[in-house]
C-alpha cells in the first residue's frame, strides 16, 4: 500500500465540508436546559452577600446555584501535574474552586450558575443576580506581587509565590570568570490567549435506566476527564462515557482542566434528571479559559572570544494567574528549552512562579518554550554583534555536534525524566535555510541595495528544538470488522490535527487496506477506556507508535487465520487491497472481512491461548520525549513611516523525524508559524490596573488574518527518533516557537536599531510599542 | 411570532421571539448545525451565510428579519449526499482545513468571492479571506484550495 | 452573548417608522444594517426595549445621483450597493477608496452608511471621510426635516446631533468640481480593523496650478471626526509641494487631540498622523493634477 509518508488528504475532511460533522453546541438532547453565568466583575473582592431571589423567581428558570448550594461537591479541583522532583523546589498548591464562595481571584471567576430554558433566558436571569462585594488591590505585577507590603492572591499562604525551581549544573561562576564576554540582559514576554475558533462547552446527560452519565466535552483529554468526573460525582469509571466529538482548535487550554463549568454542568445534569448544556461564549473566553506567556528573565551570556558559549545564567519570573492546577510545566519548558541546540557547559537557572489576579495560566501551543528560545537566541545575536561575529556563524559554532546524541542536558523536563535529546543534525537544517532564504545575496546584495533606495528591510534567522512525545502511554485498539474496514480507537481527543487519516496511514502500512477503510475514533471514552490526552505534540508519538503495535499484533493474526483457510506457511502470504492471497496466486484472494468471520467461528470452540476476531490492543510509553528542532528564516519590510511589516518571505526547514503525512505535517507548521505570528506582533492582552481585561473581544484582541500571514517555504531533514518504533517526533508546537525570537532580530535588522543603541527585548510587539522603543534611541 | 425562512431552498417554519439571532435559528431551531457560531460579534466569520447571495453574518441579524430572503448556508453546497462540490473538493484536495470549525463560513464567503472573481490572483483571496478567522492553517492552504477550485472551474469551461 | 429581550416592529413604510419613534423615544432604536448595534445587543451593552427595523422600507434603499451632481443615498442603502456603484466610484472616488478599508465584504453587504454615521464611533472611517466631502444629512421626523451639515451632526463618541424622534433618512455628498484630487489613507493593525489614524484630503488646484480649496478630515483622532482646518488653510495658493505638505503636517498636530487604544498610544496616533497627512495630502495633489 505504502500509504505511510505520503501526502495524503484526509479521512476526516468530508463530513467537516459538508457541514455534518458533531461539535459540542451541535448535541441536542429532549428537554436540554442551558446554563449562563454569573461571574466575578472583579478581579480580586471578597464576596460580602449574593441575592440570586429574582433570578431563581424568573420564568423559565429551573435552578441557580451557588457555592452554598453545591454543598460537599465544593471542593477545589485536582492537582493535574504534580511538582517536577527537583531537590529544594518549593511548591504551593491552589487550585481552582467550582464557585467563587468568598474570595473571587479573578475577573470571570464563576459566582453563580444559573441553569434555564434557553441560554436568552439564563442570560437575563443572570441580569437578575446582585452581590455585593468588598473588594481588595489587585495583584498584576510580577515583581510587585513579590515585595513586601503587597495584597496576596491566596492570603493564607501569606506570599504570592506559587513555586521557587532551582536548577544548574556546571559551575556558572567560574565560566563567568573565564568569560572574554559577558551580558546580561533583562527580556519580558507578554500574556496571549489561544483563541480557538471554537470556544468551550459541556453538555451532561444522566440516564437513569442506564445508571450512566454522559458528557460531550470539548475537552483534549477524555479519559482523565471521565476518570476524574467519577471520582468526583462518586460514581465508578465504567458509569461514565465522556466524548469529546470534534473539537474546534484546542492548542492547549482545553486539556483536562477539570474548569468549573467542566465539574458543574454535570453534576447539575444529574442532580436535575435533565440534560444541561453550556456553551463558552467569546467574552467568557477571554476570562474563564487559560491563558499563557506572561514571564520576565534577567538572564547572562558568558562566551569566550571565539563566540563559544561558557555559560547562561536566567532568573525569572513566571505569572501562574489566580491558581495554578497545572504545575510548573510552563516554566519547566522555558527552563529546559532555553538551552536549545547548543552546547551550553554551564548553565543556571531559577524561577519563581508568582501568583497574580489573573485568568490561569497553563499551556498554550509552545507552552513556555517560546520563552526561552528568545532569551537563548537574543543572548546570541547580542553576542555576535559584540564579538562582529555572522548570527548564522555564532549558532554553528555552538550546536551540540551530530555525533553527540544522545545527548543529556542534565535537567529535569517536563515529564520529569532527565532532558536528553533522543537524536538531532542541527548543521544540515541552518544550511539549507540560509539557501532557502538566500541568506549571503541578502547580506552582500539585497539588503545593501533596498537601504539604498530607502527600504527597510530585515532578516531573521533563529534555530529552536523542541522537547516532543512525551510519556506516560497511549494506547489504540486496532480491529477487522466482517465489512473488511479497519477500525482504530484510542483515547486522546483529536482537535485538528488529521489523527483520522495518519492513524489510518500507520494501520494501512500493516494490514495492506486502503487508508479510507480505516476507521477511526478518537475522543470516546467507550470506544477505549486508556489514555492520557492530546497535548505537549504527542499524539503521532504515542497514539501512533500505539497504533502501529496494534495494528502489527492484528497482521500476525490475518496472517495466521489466512495460513489456516489456505493451508500455507504465513511467509507466504501477501497482504494488498484488504485481502489476502498466496504469493504467485493473486486471483485467488480472501477478504480481511471473510477471514473475520473465520476468526471468530459459530462452532467450534476457541482454544486456550487464542482469542476470537482480529483485534488487538496495545500501548505505548516512551521513556522520554523525542526532541524535534528547525530553523525559521524571515524577510521583512517595514514601512519606516508607520512602522507596520510586511513579510516578504518565510522559510521553515524542520526535522521532526520520520513523517507520516507531509501535507498534514505542513499544515502543522503552516498554523503554528500563524499563531507564532500573532504572538509575536497582534496578540497581547491588556490589563488595567485593576485586573480589568481590556480587550475582550475578537475587535480588540487580533489574531492574524489571511492578509498577515505569508506564504511558507517548508523544507524537512529527517532524524528518526530511536526511541519509537515509527521514528517520529512531535510537530504541533514547533511551528510557533521562535518567531518571537525571529521577528526581534528581523525588526533590529530592518531598521538598523543596533546602530542607534536600541535593542529588541520584549515580545509581543505592536507598532505603537515598537514607535515608543524606537523614540527612545 | 412565526415565521417562515427559505433555507437552501426549503422553507422552515418556526415560532420564535423577535431576539432569536439568525445563527441560533439556523442551528438550534432549523438544525442547520454546520453554520457555527464562533464570536457573535460579526469578527470571526464562522457563522457567515449567503444572504440572498452575498455573505453575511449569520450571528449580527435577527431570524425575523430573515422572513422573505433566500438563505444559503454549508448544508445547501454539495450536489447530493455524501458527495462535495467542487469547492469542498477542492479543500480537501489543498488540506484546507485542519478542525474545520471555521471551514463552512469560510467555504461560503468564497463560494460568493467565486462567482464574483472567477480567476482571482492570491492577493485577492487573501482580501477576501480576511474577514474569516482561521486559527489552525495559517491560511496558506486554504488559500491554495480556493485557487484549485477556480482552475478547476475554468478547466470544466465547455471551451477552456 | 444573547441579546435582551424587545419589542419589534419592521413597518413598510418611513411616515410608521417615524411615528413609532416618536411614540417610543429614547427607548427605541432604529435597526438599519445592524452590524454595529447587534452587536452590542449580543453584549448587552445595548438594550434598546423597542427595534424599529427599516430593512422592509424599500424607499430608503436609494442610491443616485441628482441633476446638480449630488450624491443622495438613503438610509437602508447598504455599504455593498455603494461600493459597486460605478458612478460612485468616478464621481467621488474617495467613497469608494475608503469603504474598502470598512470591515470586510460580509459587513458590508448589510451595514449601512447611514446607520454607521449614527453609530458615531470616532475611529470610523466614514464620518471623516463626510466631513472631508462637505456631506450634509437630511433628518426626519415626524412631520417634519432639516438639513444638518456633517461636521454639524457629530458631538461626541456615539453622540449626534440627532434628537431622539430623529432619523438620518438621506446623505447628500455634493459633486466636487473639477480639479479636484481626493485621497483616504489609514493605518490599522489589520485590514478592516477600525484605524489607528485615517486621513482624508481633498484638493483643488486652480487655473493656475496653485491650491484653490483644501479640506483635511481625520478619524481617531479625537471625540469626534475631526476638521483640521488650519493645516488645510495653509495650503490655499501653494504650489502643493512636499514642502507645503510637511508644513500643513506640522499644523495638524495641534489640531488633533488622539485618546489613545489598546492599540495605539496618542504619541503613536500623532506620529502616525503626521505620516498619512503627508502622504494623503501627496496623493491628493497628484490625483488633483
Amino acid at each position: 500500500m505504502n500509504s505511510f509518508g505520503r501526502p495524503l488528504t484526509r479521512n476526516e475532511d468530508p463530513r467537516l465540508l459538508r457541514g455534518e460533522a458533531l461539535f459540542v453546541d451541535d448535541v441536542e438532547l429532549p428537554g436540554l436546559l442551558h446554563v449562563a453565568f454569573f461571574r466575578s466583575p472583579h478581579a480580586h473582592a471578597h464576596l460580602v452577600s449574593l441575592d440570586v431571589t429574582a433570578a431563581r423567581a424568573r420564568e423559565g428558570v429551573v435552578a441557580v446555584v451557588t457555592a452554598a448550594d453545591l454543598g460537599d461537591y465544593w471542593q477545589p479541583g485536582p492537582l493535574l501535574v504534580p511538582p517536577p522532583p527537583v531537590p529544594g523546589m518549593v511548591f504551593n498548591q491552589r487550585c481552582q474552586v467550582p464557585l467563587v464562595r468568598d474570595t473571587a481571584r479573578h475577573v470571570g471567576e464563576p459566582v453563580a450558575m444559573v441553569i434555564a430554558a434557553s441560554r436568552y433566558i439564563a442570560e437575563d436571569a443572570v441580569g437578575d443576580i446582585s452581590a455585593e462585594w468588598e473588594t481588595l488591590p489587585a495583584v498584576g505585577d510580577l515583581e510587585a506581587a513579590l515585595a513586601s507590603g503587597t495584597a496576596y492572591v491566596h492570603a493564607d499562604l501569606g506570599t504570592n509565590v506559587a513555586a521557587e525551581v532551582h536548577q544548574a549544573r556546571g559551575d556558572y561562576d567560574a565560566a563567568a570568570r573565564a568569560a572574554h564576554l559577558i551580558l546580561k540582559r533583562r527580556f519580558t514576554y507578554d500574556r496571549g490567549a489561544s483563541i480557538p475558533m471554537e470556544t468551550r462547552g459541556v453538555v451532561a446527560q444522566w440516564d437513569p435506566r442506564a445508571d450512566r452519565l454522559t458528557v460531550w466535552d470539548t475537552t483534549q483529554a477524555p479519559v482523565v476527564i471521565r476518570n476524574g468526573l467519577a471520582g468526583m460525582l462518586g460514581l465508578s469509571e465504567r458509569q461514565v462515557r465522556v466524548v469529546a466529538p470534534n473539537i474546534g482548535g484546542g492548542f492547549g487550554p482545553k486539556m483536562m482542566m477539570f474548569y468549573p463549568e467542566e465539574v458543574l454542568v454535570p453534576w447539575a445534569a444529574m442532580r436535575l434528571g435533565r440534560p444541561v448544556k453550556w456553551i463558552e461564549d467569546r467574552l467568557e473566553h477571554f476570562f474563564a479559559t487559560t491563558h499563557e506567556r506572561s514571564q520576565i528573565h534577567d538572564a547572562e551570556i558568558a562566551l569566550d572570544a571565539s563566540g563559544k558559549i561558557l555559560g547562561v545564567k536566567d532568573v525569572f519570573l513566571h505569572d501562574t494567574g489566580a491558581y495554578d492546577p497545572y504545575g510548573l510545566t510552563v516554566p519547566l519548558n522555558s527552563q529546559c528549552t532555553l538551552l536549545g541546540c547548543y552546547v551550553v557547559p554551564a548553565y543556571d537557572s531559577r524561577f519563581t512562579a508568582v501568583f497574580t489576579n489573573r485568568t490561569l495560566v497553563t499551556p498554550y501551543r509552545g507552552a513556555g518554550r517560546q520563552h526561552g528560545v528568545f532569551v537563548m537566541e537574543r543572548l546570541l545575536d547580542l553576542a555576535a554583534r559584540e564579538l562582529g561575529l555572522d548570527r548564522a556563524e555564532i549558532r554553528r559554532r555552538n550546536f551540540i555536534p551530530a555525533d553527540a546524541f544522545p545527548f543529556d542536558q542534565g535537567v529535569i523536563y517536563q515529564d520529569f525524566s532527565r532532558l536528553s535529546y533522543d537524536s538531532g543534525d542541527y548543521e544540515p537544517i541552518l544550511d539549507k535555510a540560509l539557501a532557502a532564504i538566500g541568506y549571503a545575496d541578502f547580506i552582500a546584495r539585497v539588503q545593501p541595495e533596498a537601504r539604498a533606495a530607502g527600504r527597510s528591510l530585515g532578516l531573521g534567522l533563529v534555530c529552536y528544538v523542541e522537547g516532543t512525545g512525551i510519556g506516560p502511554y497511549e494506547g489504540a485498539k486496532v480491529q477487522v470488522q466482517s465489512s473488511g474496514k479497519v477500525s482504530l480507537a484510542t483515547g486522546i481527543g483529536s482537535q485538528g490535527q488529521g489523527h483520522a487519516t495518519a492513524f489510518a496511514q500507520v494501520v494501512a502500512e500493516q494490514l495492506g487496506v486502503d487508508v479510507r477503510d480505516v476507521e477511526v475514533t478518537t475522543g470516546d471514552t467507550d470506544q477505549f477506556y486508556w489514555g492520557v490526552g492530546t497535548f505537549a505534540s504527542r499524539g503521532a508519538v504515542v497514539a501512533g507508535s500505539a497504533a502501529h503495535e496494534a495494528a502489527k499484533v492484528v497482521r500476525q493474526k490475518v496472517l495466521k487465520t489466512a495460513a489456516a483457510h489456505f493451508e500455507c506457511a504465513e511467509e507466504d502470504l501477501v497482504l494488498a487491497d484488504g485481502k489476502v492471497h498466496v504469493a504467485g496466486v493473486p486471483d485467488h484472494a480472501i477478504t480481511l472481512g471473510k477471514l473475520a468471520g473465520l476468526a471468530n467461528p459459530m462452532r467450534g470452540a476457541v482454544t486456550p491461548g487464542t482469542e476470537p476476531g482480529l483485534e488487538a490492543t496495545s500501548y505505548f510509553g516512551p521513556a522520554s520525549g523525542a526532541t524535534a528542532s528547525g530553523v525559521h528564516a524571515m524577510i521583512i519590510e517595514f514601512d519606516a513611516g508607520t512602522l507596520r511589516p510586511t513579510i516578504l518571505d518565510y522559510v521553515v526547514v524542520h526535522d521532526c523525524g520520520t513523517v507520516i503525512n507531509p501535507l498534514i505535517l505542513a499544515g502543522q507548521i503552516h498554523g503554528g508559524v500563524a499563531q507564532g505570528i500573532g504572538n509575536a506582533f497582534f496578540e497581547q492582552l491588556a490589563w488595567d490596573e485593576n485586573g480589568q481585561l481590556l480587550n475582550a473581544s475578537l475587535a480588540d484582541y487580533l489574531i492574524p488574518t489571511a492578509l498577515d500571514v505569508p506564504r511558507m517555504r517548508l523544507e524537512h531533514t529527517v532524524t528518526p527518533s530511536p526511541l519509537n518504533p515509527l521514528g517520529v517526533k512531535g510537530a504541533g508546537e514547533a511551528g510557533a516557537i521562535p518567531v518571537g525570537a525571529l521577528f526581534a532580530q528581523a525588526i533590529e535588522d530592518a531598521l538598523q536599531l543596533p546602530a542607534r543603541g536600541i535593542e529588541i527585548l520584549e515580545m509581543p510587539l505592536g507598532p505603537s510599542r515598537l514607535f515608543e522603543i524606537t523614540q527612545r534611541g | 411570532m412565526k415565521i417562515t425562512v427559505r433555507i437552501n431552498g426549503a422553507n422552515h417554519t418556526r415560532d420564535v421571539e423577535p431576539r432569536l439571532l439568525l445563527s441560533d435559528f439556523l442551528r438550534h431551531d432549523c438544525g442547520l448545525t454546520g453554520t457555527h457560531v464562533g464570536c457573535e460579534h460579526g469578527v470571526c466569520g464562522a457563522c457567515t451565510i449567503l444572504w440572498d447571495g452575498a455573505p453575511a453574518r449569520a450571528c449580527l441579524a435577527f431570524a425575523v428579519q430573515a422572513e422573505g430572503h433566500e438563505l444559503r448556508t454549508v448544508e445547501g453546497l454539495a450536489p447530493g449526499p455524501g458527495q462535495l462540490n467542487p469547492l469542498q473538493q477542492a479543500f480537501q484536495d489543498s488540506h484546507g482545513l485542519q478542525c474545520g470549525y471555521c471551514t463552512p463560513g469560510i467555504l461560503m464567503t468564497m463560494t460568493a468571492f467565486l462567482e464574483e472573481n472567477p480567476k482571482p490572483d492570491e492577493a485577492q483571496v487573501r482580501e477576501a479571506l480576511s474577514g474569516n478567522l482561521c486559527r489552525c492553517t495559517g491560511y496558506q492552504h486554504i488559500v491554495d484550495a480556493v485557487l484549485r477550485a477556480a482552475r478547476a472551474a475554468e478547466q470544466r469551461k465547455p471551451n477552456a | 452573548m444573547k441579546p435582551a429581550p424587545f419589542a419589534w416592529h419592521a413597518p413598510d413604510e418611513l411616515e410608521a417608522a417615524l411615528a413609532l419613534k416618536a411614540e417610543h423615544g429614547g427607548e427605541a432604536r432604529f435597526l438599519a444594517g445592524g452590524q454595529s448595534l447587534v452587536p452590542a445587543m449580543n453584549f448587552r451593552v445595548a438594550q434598546p426595549a423597542v427595534l424599529v427595523d427599516l430593512n422592509r422600507i424599500a424607499t430608503l434603499d436609494t442610491l443616485g445621483f441628482t441633476a446638480d451632481g449630488t450624491l443622495v443615498i438613503g438610509a437602508m442603502c447598504r455599504y455593498r450597493r455603494i461600493e459597486r456603484d460605478a458612478d460612485v466610484a468616478r464621481r467621488l472616488p474617495m467613497l469608494a477608496e475608503a469603504l474598502a478599508e470598512v470591515a470586510h465584504p460580509q459587513i458590508r453587504t448589510r451595514g449601512t452608511l447611514a446607520g454607521n454615521l449614527c453609530h458615531a464611533d470616532p475611529a470610523s472611517e466614514m464620518p471623516a471621510v463626510m466631513l472631508a466631502l462637505a456631506a450634509r444629512f437630511l433628518l426626519r421626523r415626524k412631520g417634519g426635516e432639516r438639513l444638518v451639515a456633517a461636521r454639524d451632526f457629530f458631538l461626541g463618541p456615539l453622540a449626534t446631533a440627532l434628537a431622539e424622534d430623529e432619523m438620518l433618512a438621506e446623505i447628500h455628498i455634493p459633486a466636487l468640481p473639477p480639479g479636484s484630487g481626493t485621497a483616504f489613507l489609514e493605518v490599522a493593525r489589520r485590514r478592516g480593523d477600525y484605524a489607528m489614524m485615517g486621513v482624508a484630503a481633498v484638493l483643488r488646484r486652480g487655473a493656475d496650478g496653485r491650491c484653490a480649496a483644501a479640506r483635511l478630515t481625520l478619524c481617531s483622532a479625537g471625540p469626534v471626526p475631526l476638521a483640521a482646518d488650519r493645516a488645510a488653510s495653509s495650503l490655499l495658493g501653494t504650489r502643493l509641494t512636499a514642502g507645503d505638505f510637511a508644513a500643513a503636517a506640522a499644523l495638524v498636530g495641534a489640531e488633533i487631540d488622539p485618546m489613545g487604544s489598546v492599540q495605539a498610544s496618542p504619541a503613536y496616533q500623532r506620529h502616525l498622523a503626521g505620516v498619512l497627512v503627508t502622504r494623503a495630502l501627496s496623493l491628493a495633489a497628484e490625483r488633483a493634477a
